[in-house]
């Protein structure tokens, strides 16, 4: 008895940039040097000496590299742009559950939502991948992925439209696709679930909270019981379906409970 | 099937019920496990985990009189064996929790309130508001390490005074614990400040005052540059406290710092702790850590034929 795993160091460990690759308007991937032993969907808490640590999905791993990619929205994400090769940055992690990559599935991506489903769409055979976004500036990874169906709100690229039309389609023309993994903006997400439950198929969501820790301490990253860097940040349909702040709620850096969209425009 | 899985739950408790079965200041704990404040404890839901979890109360994350964001990050680093943190009390301020909670006494173990304030005033304040939730007690944080303005409150006498001392006043009844600093010369004077000032408990301790220099970068990894040591790093100075503080009071202690397994919370008892608080234990072995610390407690118990934690609390004073 009392097995004590205490002797537990976690600390960031230093990375060099090795490269910056502009992905979209104002979205970059930075590239780190070095092996990242990483499973499909999780994410690491980016340290920057001097500014701030927070939470970034793993957007690639190759063999000696591995990247995570951002919108430059606030000061750290400015910071991020001054980065350059040769920079050095402290990671943890990696952290976080995984997406199951055994079912035959669709991807639905929005905007810079991409980066969390990324790794998973590199580790499926051949999945039907959906991308959507306000315009055409704010698609990311069309050269990456080049056979994305593509959606604009405003029809500049792709079609007009959301992501949810060209997932029913999909749905309807495909009655082998198992599941749907996601990751966008909240209110997407949810209305991917509905299209996902109208078609009885399985979804995967990575979700998005703040995160002051990445490792169940803080309480940050709540949404309902869930702990959201634990028990997640992948939930199946089973428990999407029974969130109640699910699309709703979410909390800002002091704790206080705000509508999705008042933590939208915090977070920017 | 909700209800059927609390029955369960209940009827999974009832022989810990007995042997582990605790009274704090008047209020009825299935075990003596109660979550720290500062982890987890910013919302009802995240207590109602931590009550699945098996912990028989939850303290709440410090709250004062304001909405604060905290210090920038890292906000923690896991180190050599405890961990580091200066979150800077960040929270939702205490007008805010109230319209968030509603109410503490509707969860299915005792909530207890942390308070906190720049001014012996803002206490005061903060005291009322959190009565008004009805929370089972209420702990006053005059200790946490890394608020430039809190140094004056966790090592002088007088402040601790009159802060517990008001807060008791506008506290209406309900039973009050002050948490104490171990970065102070004599924490079991400190404590008898306390009690005579009318705290009902003393939460013996807050995290101790350290730092961690990362050697690539040459800089101090904490945002904040100094922090609060916490986790099993913590626990020879934690129980050396309560040790001394049992020594100088009668009000009960709520034993905190680095308590892991079931040993850990034991040894605390035996320092003549009447509770155990656990924290950073969550992060090495999960929100679940409540169980597994109660299993191995009454393992413990049942090899060394201890029907009650009253027959070992305090015996390592020798009386
Ligand atoms: C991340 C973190 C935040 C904390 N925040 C508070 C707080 O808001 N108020 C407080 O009284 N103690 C706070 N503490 C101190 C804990 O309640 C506890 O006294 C200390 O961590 C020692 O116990 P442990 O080793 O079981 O964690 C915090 C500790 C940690 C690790
Ligand atoms: S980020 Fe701190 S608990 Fe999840």
């Amino acid at each position: 008895m009392g097995s004590n795993c205490s002797l537990k160091t976690e600390l960031p460990v230093i990375y060099e940039v090795s490269r910056v690759v502009q992905e979209a308007k104002d979205v970059h991937s930075i590239f780190l040097k070095g092996k990242l032993d990483c499973k499909p969907g999780q994410f690491i808490m980016v340290w920057l000496p001097g500014v701030e640590e927070k939470p970034m999905a793993v957007s690639e791993v190759r063999k000696d590299e591995f990247a995570f990619c951002y919108h430059s929205v606030g000061p750290f994400t400015q910071a991020c742009d001054a980065l350059q090769k040769g920079d050095k940055v402290g990671i943890r992690g990696p952290y976080g559950n995984s997406f199951s990559l055994d079912k035959k599935t669709v991807v639905v991506a929005g905007g810079i939502g991409i980066s969390s489903v990324s790794t998973a769409i590199d580790g499926l055979s051949s999945p039907v991948v959906i991308h959507g976004a306000r315009d055409k500036d704010h698609l990311v990874y069309t050269k990456r992925y080049k056979s994305m169906i593509l959606t604009t709100d405003d029809g500049s690229a792709g079609r007009k439209g959301y992501v949810t039309g060209a997932l029913a389609e999909v749905l309807e023309k495909n009655k082998d696709i198992e599941q749907v993994i996601t990751c966008g903006p909240e209110m997407m997400i949810v209305n991917v679930l509905h299209v996902c439950q109208k078609y009885g198929v399985e979804c995967e969501a990575s979700l998005e909270r703040y995160m002051k820790c990445g490792y169940g301490i803080c309480g940050n990253c709540l949404v309902d019981d869930k702990i959201l860097c634990i028990d997640g940040p992948i939930f199946n349909s089973r428990i999407l379906k029974k969130m109640k702040e699910l699309g709703k709620f979410a909390r800002l850096k002091t704790g206080r409970k705000v509508s999705l969209k008042e933590y939208y425009s915090w977070r920017g | 099937m909700q209800i059927l899985r609390e029955i369960h739950v209940q009827r999974g408790y009832c022989a810990v019920v007995k042997m582990l079965s605790t009274t704090l200041c008047g209020v009825k704990l299935r075990n003596p496990t109660i979550l720290a404040s500062g982890i987890l404890g910013i919302s009802k839901d995240s207590a109602q985990r931590i009550i699945k979890g098996g912990a028989g109360a939850i303290t709440l994350k410090s709250l004062c009189h304001e909405e604060r964001k905290g210090h920038p990050g890292p906000n923690m680093v896991v180190i050599d064996s405890g961990m580091l943190n200066a979150v800077g009390l960040p929270g939702q301020g205490m007008d805010n929790a109230i319209a968030d909670f509603e109410r503490l006494d509707d969860l299915a173990a005792p909530i207890i309130g942390s308070i906190f304030g720049y001014t012996i005033e803002d206490f005061g304040i903060v005291a009322k508001k959190m009565a008004s939730l009805s929370p089972a007690m209420i702990e006053i944080d005059i200790s946490c390490p890394h608020m430039s303005y809190s140094k004056p409150f966790y090592a002088d006498a007088e402040s601790i005074q009159k802060i517990t001392r008001l807060v008791k006043k506008n506290a209406g009844g309900i039973p009050v614990s002050a948490k104490l600093s171990p970065n102070v010369h004599n924490i079991a004077e400190l404590a008898l400040v306390a009690e005579k000032a009318g705290a009902d408990a003393i939460t013996a301790i807050n995290t101790a005052s350290g730092m961690k220099i990362d050697l690539e970068t040459r800089t101090p990894l904490l945002g904040n540059k100094t922090g609060g040591l916490s986790g099993p790093a913590l626990k020879p100075i934690a129980v050396r406290c309560v040790y001394e503080v049992y020594e100088a009071v009668k009000i009960p202690i709520v034993g905190t710092g680095g308590v892991t397994t079931g040993e850990d919370a034991i040894e605390m008892i035996m320092a003549g702790a009447t509770a155990v608080g656990v924290g950073t234990a969550c992060y090495y072995h999960g929100p679940d850590v409540f169980s597994r610390i109660c299993d191995e407690m009454k393992a413990w118990m049942k090899k060394n034929k201890v029907k009650s934690l009253d027959e070992i609390r305090g015996s390592a004073h020798g009386k």
